[in-house]
């Protein structure tokens, strides 16, 4: 991984910016001249996760392209909040068709650009999980198929979001949506289905693949960047905490997704091909149950009676994700308190 | 215009839709007071002249460390540093090394030669000075900057005051001392050695001074009743360390018993033992937990080989030189009581250490003062009864280290301009506090504090050689960069960088950022991911 190895003990290496490093070597969101590629106004909920993904990876591959880049980007509500027409909120060549085809059209937009002899114009599509992961995923499976040169993003909110919440294959054992109710003897989602598309993009074999999470800007910024000085089909899975889906506070999108990480729930690494290259360590280890329950998603694990089963299922997929990625340093610092205490705003 | 097919309406802009609207609560940027500058006894603005030296700004740094304190190489090393013990970042893993930062700051100073910025104008007034230690100086240092005429009387030979008489040079060379003396002098303060004040009445009348500070210390030492054989060598712990500044030391023997239990029995008990002493005892009334000095210097001289007898009295003194010495123990309540239990303790002299009074003879026919327990009193604005008259230091009511009277210096010499120009002096509003629990130590990395070198222990036995060694640039620009900043932006560009809706606006270095009420929806992620609390979020009034 490229993000940057100096230490400044009082911020570290974790914030965005850092007035001690080299302009160079901050990030693109310290950047005063950022493209804010999606631009205000837009109306994604208070404090989406999802139009903070979206900005953070297109200013990125905006900057990683000299600002030669179009996008493709699926039904969603990436598209439906930035989009009404005749207001747009994408400062940047931008083209929404179908909900399932996305994939598609980025490959017929880098097939028109090679046409016409535009090597530095650069295409990405982007979409949620259900575009991506379900309706999409056949023209996504062609375009890695055929190696394709286009960087696909996916957003990663773990459901059909912009249609009022519901289940995905994305979507993660246990979680309440609409059409999984917190009912019965198993309530919210089945566990065991669904599927887990950055690993099978790795089966395809395509050059580079990658996940993500808007807690770690740097990382996410280093894979963008990494990605675009590759040609051929690339993908990138962005974990994207939704408010309003997960039922979690506003302000705490960046604490949500940072516990996804730091408790195993979400692995993010990097592969090339079909080999993983490098992975994001977790920092301070932590019990699935602080990233559970702050989530009303997961509140009747919780409520009346602790469902025990459920969470010792959740932790087990957790540890197995620890195990298979490695995401634990043996010689790092084990659990403590959760991270930050968070109260109304 | 011609539009495509099927359009109707012109391309706008999402910026037609003003998103600020939805907020019920917005952002604010605050700044806090941290727990360093609220412990400093001088009212150091710690993390702001640290701020300068994280970006190796030093003589920046040392800059704004001097609005407040003229003394840095001196704090650096003899200040007790209640700021480390109130730092947060000893919550996290250990307190940053305000300390020895502002020692390395202090030294660069004196090493590079850079000078106060002399007043702008001057006021034409003229004050009065009584005392040439901690206190007065930091009273003339910060009057003259105000642009008055400063005149120091000192009754003694040096300047320095307690610093001086009362601090051995293992723990303060005299060549920083005088380095930071003699940079205040060349403010333009008058410096008078030799000159004691018999009445301030008459001294202010003769010389026409317009107000006077008083800080001439507590030099007397107090005795305790042991009798003693006439030709029995018994001191006192101020005529010991006043004696260290002769040509001609103290000659205390090879057994030295010291009686007290402060930081100056220790200071006694050290400087003995490197004047050649093999044995340097300590008797003590109470138990360590009990004792007054600072546990650092109780541990520094067990080291250097000091022997403590706790819970002891020391009864009387014979001609040879045995003292009879009763043990104590505590009662219920933690007093230590007689045992009726005694031993003998050979020694070639004693030295009291029981604490100083203040010599208030200067004070003699002043009207309308007030003295208590021996020491005068003050208002808030450190102003005796007597109008015009100031005091503080060692003779007010006050815990009585060198930092707490520089900070008596300074808030007299502030109270003094505001009475000269016929005003009141109104310090700022404070910040509310910023609190650990303020923090979000997420974006902090794990570092170990920078530890100070110290002397071998065969030198600081026989040695008068500095005992505290100094942190270099590198390890001192560490020890600074550990440094949380609680409370107040350090331009991270969290806010900037984690807003959905790029509602914030970056104002460039040094400048900080502006919210952009405009699309702000008030989702408040800037206030959670913000690393050092600057940022509330207030309720919008609807
Ligand atoms: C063919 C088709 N089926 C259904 C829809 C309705 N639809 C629009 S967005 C959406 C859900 C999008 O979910 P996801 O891709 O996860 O994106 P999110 O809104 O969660 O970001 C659906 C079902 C559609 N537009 N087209
Ligand atoms: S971390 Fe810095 S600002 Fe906070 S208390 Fe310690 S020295 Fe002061
Ligand atoms: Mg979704």
């Amino acid at each position: 991984m490229t993000a940057t190895t100096i230490k400044f003990y009082q911020t570290g290496t974790h914030t965005v910016g850092n007035r001690l490093l080299d302009p160079e070597h901050r990030s693109v969101q310290a950047d005063m001249r950022r493209t804010n590629s999606l631009n205000s106004g837009h109306r994604a909920c208070q404090g989406c996760g999802e139009a903070l993904g979206a900005r953070y990876a297109i200013d990125a591959a905006m900057q990683a392209t000299d600002n030669q880049l179009i996008a493709a980007n699926a039904t969603g509500c990436l598209e439906v909040f930035s989009t009404p027409y005749p207001e747009t909120s994408w400062q940047i060549p931008w083209i929404h068709s179908l909900f399932g085809n996305t994939a598609a059209v980025a490959t017929g937009i880098a097939a028109a650009m090679r046409v016409k002899g535009r090597s530095d114009v650069r295409v990405v599509a982007q979409g949620g999980d259900g575009g991506t992961t379900d309706i999409g995923f056949g023209c996504l499976s062609g375009m890695f198929e055929r190696n394709d040169d286009v960087l696909y993003i996916c957003y990663d909110n773990e459901a059909y979001m912009n249609t009022g919440v519901q289940r995905s294959s994305a979507t993660p054992g246990a979680a309440r949506t609409a059409t999984t109710p917190a009912v019965g003897d198993a309530p919210g989602n089945v566990f065991g289905q669904g599927k887990n598309l950055p690993l099978i993009a790795m089966a395809h074999e395509i050059p580079y693949v990658a996940t993500a999470i808007v807690s770690e800007l740097r990382d996410l910024e280093a894979k963008v960047k990494r990605a675009m000085e590759i040609r051929g089909a690339r993908y990138i899975h962005v974990f994207v905490p939704c408010p309003l889906g997960w039922g979690t506070n506003s302000w705490d999108t960046i604490h949500i997704a940072r516990l996804a990480k730091e408790t195993g729930v979400f692995p993010v690494f990097e592969a090339e091909r079909d080999r993983i290259v490098s992975v994001s360590k977790i920092r301070k280890q932590l019990p699935v149950e602080a990233y559970l329950r702050p989530q009303r998603r997961f509140a009747h694990l919780f409520s009346p009676t602790p469902n025990t089963e459920a969470i010792a299922h959740i932790q087990a997929l957790a540890d197995r994700n620890i195990r298979r990625f490695g995401l634990v340093d043996p010689a790092a610092e084990t659990a403590v308190a959760a991270p930050v205490a968070t109260g109304n705003p | 215009m011609e539009k495509p097919f099927a359009i109707t309406l012109d391309v706008g802009s999402s910026l037609a839709n003003k998103t600020g609207t939805w907020r019920t609560y917005r952002p604010q940027y605050v700044d806090r007071l941290p727990p360093c500058n609220n412990a400093c006894p001088a009212g150091e603005n710690i993390q702001e002249w640290l701020f300068h030296a994280e970006s190796g700004d030093y003589e920046q740094a040392w800059r704004a460390l001097t609005a407040n304190n003229p003394l840095p190489a001196v704090m650096g090393r003899v200040c007790y540093h209640p700021c480390e013990t109130a730092c947060n970042r000893g919550q996290l893993d250990e307190s940053v090394g305000i300390n020895s930062v502002e020692r390395f700051l202090g030294d660069q100073a004196i090493k590079l030669g850079w000078k106060f910025t002399p007043p702008a104008s001057s006021s034409g007034k003229q004050v009065l000075v009584v005392g040439a230690g901690p206190s007065g100086l930091s009273a003339a240092y910060h009057l003259a900057r105000l642009g008055h005429r400063v005149t120091i009387q000192e009754a003694g030979p040096f300047a320095g005051g307690m610093m001086r008489f009362g601090i051995p040079k293992y723990r303060l060379p005299r060549d920083v001392l005088d380095a930071e003396v003699q940079r205040i002098l060349d403010l333009g303060v008058v410096l008078q050695l030799n000159t004691k004040v018999e009445n301030i009445e008459q001294t202010m009348k003769d010389s026409g001074f317009d107000a006077a500070f008083l800080a001439v210390g507590a030099h007397i030492a107090k005795r305790a009743y042991i009798p003693a054989a006439d030709s029995a060598r018994m001191l006192d712990a101020m005529q010991v360390l006043r004696g260290m500044e002769d040509e001609e030391k103290p000659m205390l023997g090879r057994r030295v018993v010291v009686y007290g239990g402060g930081n100056t029995a220790l200071d006694v008990a050290r400087t003995a033992k490197r004047l050649g002493a093999t044995d340097a005892i300590i008797v003590y009334r109470r138990t360590r937990e009990k004792m007054p000095a600072h546990d650092f210097e109780v541990e520094e001289a067990l080291q250097e080989g000091i022997m403590i007898k706790w819970l002891s009295t020391i009864k009387n003194m014979s001609d040879e030189g045995t003292l009879t010495v009763e043990k104590m123990a505590l009662d219920a309540t933690g007093f230590p009581q007689p045992t009726g239990e005694f031993e003998t303790l050979e020694s070639d002299s004693l030295v009291l250490a029981l604490g100083q009074d203040v010599d208030l003879s200067l004070l003699n026919g002043v009207p309308g003062l007030e003295i208590k327990d021996g020491v005068v009193q003050v208002g808030t604005n450190m102003m005796t009864g007597r109008a015009g008259i100031f005091a503080g230091g060692d003779m007010v009511p006050s815990e009585r280290t060198v930092t707490v009277a520089i900070g008596h210096g300074k808030k007299a010499a502030r109270n003094i301009d505001a009475w000269l120009r016929g005003e009141t002096y109104a310090p700022a509003p404070k910040h509310a506090l910023a609190e650990f629990d303020k923090l979000n130590t997420w974006y902090y990395d794990d570092a170990p504090k920078m530890v100070r070198p110290t002397l071998d222990l065969a030198r600081r036995q026989s040695t008068f050689e500095e005992v505290v060694g100094g942190l270099d640039e590198s390890t001192a620009l560490f020890e600074a960069r550990r440094c949380l900043s609680c409370g107040n932006c350090f331009e991270c560009d969290n806010c900037y960088g984690v807003c959905p809706d790029n509602a914030v606006i970056k104002l460039g270095p040094g400048n900080r950022f502006e919210f952009n009420y405009d699309y702000c929806k008030g989702c408040g992620i800037c206030r959670t991911e913000c690393p050092c609390g600057a940022i509330v979020m207030v309720p919008e009034t609807i």
